[in-house]
């Protein structure tokens, strides 16, 4: 789950990481006199609250001179989508004059399954683009994870980026706390981007700090929000995930239901070599019961994009018959809404056919054919 | 001897007193496994299709002698599970529990290497020698016994991959499932590594998805001669989106890493055919043997 910007912040400033002074604006709220509360004079940077890199970029990010212009801007930026996404809240805080921007950020190599530090001199753009253009300006740092983070090692770090002096003692401190982080909040990652360099220090310009889905058990308060909510994921891939689905919109029309994350998705892509567009991923897993089967085929049905639903069933653990009998009761609950093209393989094969041939409709063992005549029956709606 | 495991293997089920435990422990049972006994805290002393259950790991080495543990176990006391077997001594931990964090899955992965156990999983269907044994939760009917091993991040598309395979006569001679999430014990080098040196292996399927770099590290090996046999391979997620998970915790392309291009151009510059669908992998494995 991705934090925002302030959250992290806030993190960040617990943590003893060094943030511009700011406050978070609400909607309505007047900006004014919140500047005079936080004793904090232009100019000020103004800064949408939305889940998505760029921001910047995309016009997100402004910097007001003075309070007459802090009003409008952020009046402005509450009605601005950025990257399709309207903000909840505004980030008011100090504009910090700065010399050079820098990067640093903390997550999991997978290959060497241990934690890494990255540092670059060439903060500011998205590391993927320094990834790609010059490699050579990205710093690395594994961590033991038996020993952790080191203060040695951060400062090794520092001086690959030419840092000294107190600037090298305030780097090691962030970079310490960013692991501590990183450990503490479950960490996917956590990033400065960009660390600001300033005349007597560095600064975290911006913050942001990803927590493994899978440890939200460990913070139930982050766990509480909803993922709609967010920007992250739409309403009905939010809803999907309150259903335990794995479940992700695309952008075709031939809708894909499947068993298993790499059934599914070599059934996208099956879709798409035979010359269709996939809708979406929606993953029933293993073992699914008809009542599964039958609250994944709804899922489908009020996603508009899928024109036809097309499953892709790999009987082992997951028996056919069952998953036959989960799409007669979604068709005898709330009708045939839309084309089912089904591929039923595997145990219990034979029952599962003679159930959905009952019901009128058919099943295929070949999937290649399934996929056409899929295609074909979505182009034709 | 296949690699890993073979006929005389003796296994203990973690969390055999569960739905998932006790089910799987009585299909692995049917397949010729030699389930030895199970464990299940607070449980000891009962029976599980005729398995003996302890409290502990450590009593249930003791009692009956084992070499590996297949986990059951809840997410939140799985890596608990996980150190207790390797503490018991047990070199090989086959982890099936999904949604496990990966802070905690990295640590018992670095755990188990300095104790030389090794780690299948987590979120993944196991180990199976067709004929022989299987640690895992698979299907049995699409396996049957030959000399081409399958790796695979994925499970229903390895049964998937096998299916198509021994309809076409081709058997297998090991399939691993190494797991879905973003960090895995095994990995597919380490695998390659050890099917380089089994006799019975004369050629691999590789089945990879995007996410990670597990794929391009492959292919480097390959390259440079560090494994000799033939390979072939289908990487799953061409049609997926950057910064989206598909299913799997480890099947996202992020940061600029894990796309699929990068690691097809990978794999077939080093010379590994990369199938356009996973049912097209029969007719490759036809040219390659
Ligand atoms: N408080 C601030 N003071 C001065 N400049 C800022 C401040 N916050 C952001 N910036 C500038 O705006 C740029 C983009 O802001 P950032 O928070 O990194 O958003 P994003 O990464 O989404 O584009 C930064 O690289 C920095 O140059
Ligand atoms: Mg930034």
């Amino acid at each position: 789950m991705k934090l925002y910007e302030y959250e992290s912040k806030q993190i960040f400033a617990k943590y003893g990481i060094p943030v511009p002074r700011g406050f978070v604006l609400e909607r309505g709220a007047d900006i004014k006199e919140l500047l005079k509360k936080h004793g904090i004079e232009p100019p000020v940077a103004i800064k949408s609250q939305v889940l998505v890199g760029g921001r910047g970029k995309a016009g997100g990010i402004k910097i007001a001179k003075t309070v007459e212009d802090a009003a409008r801007i952020a009046e402005e930026l509450f009605n601005k989508p950025i990257k399709g996404l309207l903000p909840k809240v505004l980030l008011v805080e100090e504009a910090v004059p700065h010399e050079a921007e820098l990067y640093a950020s903390i997550t999991m190599d997978r290959a060497r399954r241990r934690p890494v530090v990255l540092v670059s001199r060439l903060g500011g753009v998205d590391i993927e683009e320094i990834a790609k253009e010059k490699p050579e300006e990205i710093h690395r740092a594994y961590i033991d994870p038996w020993i952790g983070l080191r203060g040695y090692m951060a400062r090794g770090l520092g001086k690959k980026l030419g840092l000294s002096g107190k600037r090298l003692q305030v780097f090691e401190k962030i970079l310490l706390a960013m692991y501590q982080i990183f450990v503490d909040y479950d960490g996917d990652l956590v990033e400065i981007n960009p660390l600001a360099v300033t005349s007597d220090g560095l600064v975290a310009l911006d913050a942001k700090i990803i927590i493994d889905d899978n440890a939200l058990f460990r913070h139930p308060e982050i766990a509480k929000r909803d993922p709609a909510e967010t920007g992250e994921y739409t309403e009905l891939e939010a809803k999907a995930q309150r259903l335990g689905f794995a479940f992700v919109e695309l952008d075709g029309d031939v809708g894909i239901i499947g068993n298993g994350a790499g059934l599914t998705m070599a059934t996208m892509d099956l879709v798409y070599e035979r010359g269709g567009k996939p809708a979406n991923f929606l993953d029933i897993g293993g073992g699914a019961s008809a009542e599964r089967v039958k609250e994944a085929l709804k899922i489908l049905y009020e996603f508009p994009k899928a024109k036809v639903i097309f499953m892709n069933i790999f009987g082992g653990i997951t028996r056919c018959d069952e998953v036959a009998r989960g799409i007669v009761a979604a068709i005898k609950e709330v009708g045939q809404k839309k084309p089912i093209i089904v591929r039923l393989t595997g145990t219990n094969e034979e029952e599962g056919r003679k159930i959905l041939q009952e019901a009128g409709l058919e099943a295929f063992i070949d999937p290649v054919e399934a996929a056409d005549k899929a295609i074909q029956l979505a182009r034709e709606r | 001897m296949a690699i890993l495991i073979d006929r005389d293997t003796r296994v203990i089920v973690q969390g055999i007193t569960g739905k998932e435990g006790s089910f799987h422990t009585k299909l692995m049972l049917d397949y010729g496994t030699k389930v030895v006994a199970g464990v299940t805290p607070g449980k000891g002393g009962r029976e599980v299709h005729g398995v003996p259950v302890y409290d502990t790991v450590e009593e249930a080495v003791k009692n009956h002698g084992a070499d590996a543990s297949i986990v059951f176990v809840p997410a939140r006391f799985a890596p608990d599970a996980v150190y207790e077997a390797i503490d018991a001594g047990l070199k090989l931990v086959v982890v099936i529990t999904e949604h496990i964090p990966v802070h905690d899955t990295m640590r018992f992965v670095n755990y188990a290497k300095s104790k030389g156990t090794v780690i299948i999983g987590p979120n993944c269907p196991g180990i199976i020698v067709p004929g022989r044994i299987k640690i895992g939760i698979m299907p049995v009917s699409p396996f049957k016994p030959g000399n081409v091993a399958v790796i695979s991040r994925s499970g229903t598309l390895t049964y998937e991959v096998a299916a198509a395979m021994t309809r076409e006569g081709i058997g297998q001679s090991v399939a691993i499932g190494i797991g879905g999430d973003p960090i895995v014990g095994l990995d597919f080098v380490e695998a390659l590594e050890m099917l380089e040196k089994d006799p019975e292996t004369k050629a691999v399927v590789m089945i990879g998805e995007i996410g990670g770099d597990m794929e391009e590290r492959v292919a480097a090996m390959y390259r440079e001669g560090r494994f000799t046999k033939p390979i072939v391979a289908y990487i799953a997620g061409r049609t997926a989106p950057p910064g989206k998970r598909m299913g799997h915790a480890g099947a996202i392309i992020s940061m600029g890493t894990g796309a699929y291009q990068d690691k097809v151009e990978a794999l077939r510059k080093a010379g590994i055919p990369v199938a356009k669908m996973p049912y097209d992998i029969p007719k490759l494995l036809k040219e390659v043997l």
